[in-house]
């Protein structure tokens, strides 16, 4: 008989978890907590350059319509500065963005879950893919140049068919650079992001309702209506929105194709107009002192706007998502 | 005895339209062709405008008609439903065909081999396009994206780490912030990198500051995508490395990320496509010289987006050649790494 080996001394059982774990845990904690730490630092920083401006100018910075720095002869600078017509353009020129690309993108994202075979499903993912890689200012050059030839021929029709309606009118024929203009290339602009969030909602429709409407005798469009759309439409809300904070951000193709004047314009098709992100551009390269610093402020308002926007929309996509499920 | 070729079956379809069923569609088509090309000619409307309308209105309303006639009015609704959401997809198509087309056909002509030896430091953006070139723009670029992967990659994929494997308290509302920064302005970007950076402390409008900007682009993106390919990494494998004994962290660094590495790779390849092309933020944060400059730390630094913009602004004939040209070049940069994303992301879902 051989001797029975020592028994080994039973580990230690501990739900404590080791060094290198805790190491890890803080490192990844720490660099997760990072991203809230640099959104807290890009709105101080802003505010703070800005808060002068913010102090002098009051509540005028925003309904204001002036943007001038005035040095008397006795050397005296006069501010006035006002970023109230960039921010009804800036408005304007999403909401021609909304109009036009939404329905398109709905269209698209629609066609692509419900219609399209699936050869062509993948190629016009990927096209919808690629519209979201091109950089903005390849959008602004041909938005300039071969965009905007077409968009004015189409604001002549608007102008001379739908006059009356007050938005279309102009005080004179006159459409180059205009908000509709760049409203056409900002909608082109968001239809990846919008087409790609209302994919992702009509794919997450319940199969089991859908297979219910075609048991009924639905046909494909009427499947539509009773299902996808009281299920998704809250999402596409959402990815409208996600558009919407795109399109409000948006700066090098807007500077390109739109004609920024410090006057407020409601005509839409007439050659002038206003947005903030793209105004701090204009405005920078002569900018010095107390005008950097309002334009500053400014980036804080767009900031702000934005962020808004966007977290508004990602909760409503989520919780549309949720539902689904 | 000799093995029985197999049988293979060939699948039926008998749902999928016949030649002799399709036929009429194509009769349609074409008869909506021809009336619209009859009214044009016959009224004042004039122009492709009229034409595509036109198309498509006929095209819609007698395909709608032919069914309706056959399958009831709700068939007829159906057809025009089916009709106007390919139209919307075409016209989705179409931008992005005539970008790459115009890109593509302004841009060949300024191409030479010149452009990527020479920089712009004595020539005139207004020079014939065979003097200078964008090589300093293209080093730029490089750096640019060179320094933003290095603070953008750990960052995104160790934030991505903390939403998918620690799940502590705080990943929700870490996940709310992560899609917010993904939206803020490029714009917004670049004042705050010049407003803490560039005016607070030593380091100038330089490559480096260029880059801090880019990176709260490029972070989110990467988050994002890192975080969708950690979640598709099969809870089994953690399991079977904590069952093996192995500390959480092993568990990450040995089995979790090896596994899901080609997707980290379309990750990273994302987020370079995202910045690459990203003008707004580099007008605060580079400077944008006309001369090769290789210390990325220090002194005015150019960038292609920047080349694109001032050949844009100024305006001439020669310029906006260069701008095309730029762009052209810019926009390869970004197909490539489309490609390759594509690609490499495509091999993770086989392999799955």
């Amino acid at each position: 008989m051989t001797t029975k080996p020592a028994a080994p001394a039973p580990r230690e059982i501990t739900t404590k978890p080791r060094l290198s774990d805790r190491i890890f845990r803080g490192t990844v904690t720490g660099v997760g907590m990072l991203s809230l730490a640099i959104l807290t630092l890009i709105g101080l920083f802003l505010a703070l350059r800005g808060f002068q401006t913010f102090k002098t100018e009051g509540f005028h910075f925003i309904t204001g319509v002036k943007w001038e720095s005035v040095t008397s002869d006795s050397g005296k600078v006069t501010n006035n500065f006002g970023v109230g017509a960039m921010l009804i353009g800036t408005v304007l020129i999403a909401a021609v963005a909304l109009v036009v690309g939404v329905p398109l993108s709905v269209l698209t994202a629609l066609f692509l879950t419900f219609y399209a075979p699936e050869r062509i499903k993948k190629f016009m993912v990927s096209v919808v893919d690629l519209m979201a890689a091109f950089p903005s200012i390849l959008y602004g050059l041909w938005g300039f140049f071969i965009l905007m030839p077409m968009v004015q021929y189409w604001a002549g029709l608007l102008y001379e068919y739908l006059r009356w309606i007050p938005i279309f009118n102009a005080p004179q024929p006159f459409f180059e650079r205009s908000p509709f203009v760049a409203g056409m290339v900002l909608a082109i602009m968001i239809i990846p992001i919008v087409t790609s969030v209302s994919r992702e909602i009509f794919a997450q429709t319940p199969l089991d309702r859908i297979q219910a409407a075609y048991a009924l005798g639905a046909t494909k469009w009427g499947m539509i209506k009773a299902v996808v759309f009281p299920f998704g439409s809250s999402g596409v809300v959402g990815g409208a929105m996600l558009g919407l904070g795109r399109a409000f951000g948006e700066t090098v193709a807007v500077f390109t194709v739109l004609n920024i004047v410090f006057k407020v314009n409601f005509h839409i098709l007439y050659g002038f107009g206003g947005n903030v992100a793209s105004m701090i551009i204009l405005k920078w390269g002569e900018a010095v002192g107390d005008e950097t610093k309002a334009l500053l402020a400014a980036g804080f308002i767009l900031f702000v706007l934005t962020l808004l926007v966007n977290m508004l929309a990602n909760f409503i996509v989520k919780r549309t998502l949720k539902s689904g499920k | 005895m000799t093995l029985e070729t197999p049988v293979v079956v060939e699948p039926q379809r008998p749902w999928k339209a016949t030649p002799r069923e399709l036929a009429p569609t194509g009769y349609l088509l074409l008869a909506s062709a021809f009336a619209s090309w009859a009214v044009v000619a016959a009224t004042p409307m004039k122009g492709k405008l009229a034409y595509a309308f036109l198309f498509f209105v006929f095209g819609t309303a007698s395909l709608s008609i032919n069914k309706g006639r056959k399958l009831g009015r709700s068939a007829a609704v159906d057809s025009i439903a089916g009709s106007v959401a390919m139209t919307g997809a075409f016209l989705v198509f179409l931008p992005v065909a005539s970008i790459l087309f115009t890109t593509i056909q302004k841009g060949v002509k300024g191409l030479h081999w010149t452009l990527f030896s020479q920089t712009m430091f004595t020539a005139s953006y207004s020079d014939p396009i065979s003097k200078g070139g964008l090589l300093h723009a293209l080093v730029g670029t490089l750096y640019l994206i060179l320094i933003s992967v290095i603070v953008s990659v750990p960052m995104g994929i160790l934030t991505a780490l903390y939403l998918t494997e620690i799940k502590g308290p705080g990943s929700n509302f870490i996940q709310f912030i992560v899609q917010a920064m993904s939206g803020v302005p490029s714009v917004v970007a670049g004042l705050f990198i010049f407003a803490s950076i560039i005016v607070t402390t030593p380091v100038k409008a330089s490559a480096i500051a260029g880059a801090f900007a880019l990176s709260i682009l490029m972070i989110p993106t990467v988050t994002r995508t890192a975080q969708e390919v950690l979640l598709l990494v099969p809870m089994d494998l953690r399991e079977a490395g904590q069952a093996l004994g192995a500390t959480q962290w092993k568990t990450v660094a040995t089995i979790v990320v090896p596994a899901a590495r080609n997707g980290l790779i379309t990750a990273t390849i994302l987020g370079v496509a995202r910045i690459a092309g990203e003008t707004a933020p580099l007008l605060f944060t580079i400077g944008g010289s006309d001369k090769l400059n290789w210390n990325p730390f220090k002194d005015y630094q150019g960038a292609l987006p920047f080349y694109v913009w001032k050949g844009l602004l100024l305006g001439t004939p020669e310029s906006i050649q260069r701008a095309w040209t730029g762009i052209l070049v810019l926009l390869i940069l970004v197909l490539v790494l489309f490609i390759l994303a594509r690609t490499l992301g495509g091999r993770k879902m086989k392999s799955k």
